[in-house]
């Protein structure tokens, strides 16, 4: 008896039901439209203008190196890196890891806090790069 | 030297053990050697080319681009992982079993593995970006001193590697029986944990609330910084501290993955 022979496509991913194909055909548009759902989003999204703290990183350090801000209220950190080395801004307690490259500033809301200390640390240099957050 | 050696190790553990994973995943996909050197190449090349413009990513979306362009990263390898998950629960057995098939099926699991490919290219550019700005500042410091520190990065480097060989040479010696259950669950923890760190990327960005912070506090367990934290969170996205919108997500794509994995395998066995 000849064994029946199965086109060769249906042996690939032809041989799936359509549907499962249509999810797997969806994953990489919704992957392309991505850019622009998130580009949306920020568009849309208001940016209210927070106050903001500046802070410095030099010498692989914070300047200033404890920074209160009131309980309760949402505040955009501006970290300026004037080192020529990258740091990375971290806090477990925040919920907080930025990237910030050689004398470039990055910005990391913060808040709104319960009344705390929060410290964060330069990641890259985190002998002398510490720094803590006080919210009253 | 040695604190340049824990931070480049930090920054590649979790990429080594992802390709670690991946490659002992689809060890029965002809070629992957290629494909997986592929993703690498692309990846350093990628992360270069980031890291060389992370000035201007940073820039962009008011302050918000590093966080919007890495959960763009992340929201694609988490795809192509749960593609490859999905794809392989309806495939995977009957290549393993049957080695004809395995051959002649050479087409779709190129298809397969090249979700793969781009899963580890992304990884790669992500990870390797912060370190090869790591990279850039060591000699940005002078030559002075610049030495040990490329001693110590290589040394980080190499280590980060042997954790990604180890991860390998232990899943093979998995019986096959088990292997594609275990693999597949591992990827699929990986991709569920980058989908809890997409979410708290959007919730950096002030696009997401947090909704309840934290939703649970295990660092007295185990602690983000200690080294089975480290470990954990390159493994499978531990957090000590998550907040609710992060194991939204996470959550979302474990139940997505397993239930359109169920579907591909019932409908995978009624096709063979």
């Amino acid at each position: 008896m000849k064994p029946t022979v199965k086109p060769l496509d249906d042996l690939a991913v032809g041989a799936e039901p359509a549907r499962l194909r249509r999810v797997a055909k969806g994953i990489p548009r919704v992957c392309k439209s991505l850019p622009l759902i998130l580009g949306l989003l920020v568009s849309a999204s208001i940016y209210a203008d927070e106050p903001s703290i500046q802070v410095k990183i030099r010498n692989h350090q914070f300047i200033p190196a404890e920074i209160e801000l009131p309980a309760g209220e949402k505040r955009l950190l501006v970290i300026e890196n004037q080192d020529p080395t990258v740091e990375e801004f971290e806090s477990h307690s925040l919920h907080r890891e930025k990237i910030i490259p050689p004398n470039e500033k990055a910005s990391v809301y913060v808040g709104p806090l319960k009344p705390g200390r929060y410290e964060f640390q330069g990641e890259f240099n985190s002998a002398t790069a510490k720094g803590a957050l006080v919210a009253k | 030297m040695l604190n340049a050696a824990i931070i480049v190790f930090r920054e590649t553990l979790e990429a080594a053990l992802i390709i670690g994973m991946v490659a002992a995943a689809t060890r029965q996909i002809p070629r992957r050697a290629y494909w997986i050197t592929l993703g690498v190449m692309m990846g350093l090349a990628g992360a270069i080319g980031v890291a060389s413009i992370a000035g201007e990513i940073g820039q962009w979306a008011n302050g918000m681009g590093h966080e919007l362009f890495n959960a763009a990263v992340l929201a694609i390898a988490v795809a192509m992982l749960a593609w490859h998950n999905i794809w392989m629960a309806g495939h995977g057995r009957k290549m393993a079993d049957d080695a004809r098939a395995l051959g002649k099926s050479a087409t779709s699991g190129d298809r397969a593995i090249t979700a793969v490919t781009i899963a580890i290219a992304l990884t790669v550019l992500r990870e390797g970006s912060e370190t090869v700005l790591f990279f850039f500042g060591i000699f940005a410091g002078g030559s002075a001193g610049a030495t040990p520190l490329v001693e110590g990065s290589l040394l980080g480097l190499l280590a980060g590697i042997t954790a990604g060989i180890l991860i390998y040479r232990g899943l093979v010696r998995i019986p096959v029986r088990h292997f594609f259950r275990v693999t597949a669950w591992l990827l699929l923890f990986v991709a569920a944990g980058m989908a809890a760190q997409l979410a708290q990327l959007l919730i950096q960005a002030d696009l997401l609330p947090p909704l309840v912070q934290p939703l649970w506090d295990s660092t007295g367990i185990v602690a983000p910084d200690s080294a089975l934290g480290t470990l954990l969170h390159a493994l499978i996205g531990y957090e000590a501290q998550p907040s609710a919108t992060q194991v939204i997500f996470a959550v979302a794509v474990l139940l997505f993955v397993q239930l359109a994995s169920h579907r591909a395998r019932h409908h995978g066995a009624r096709a063979n």
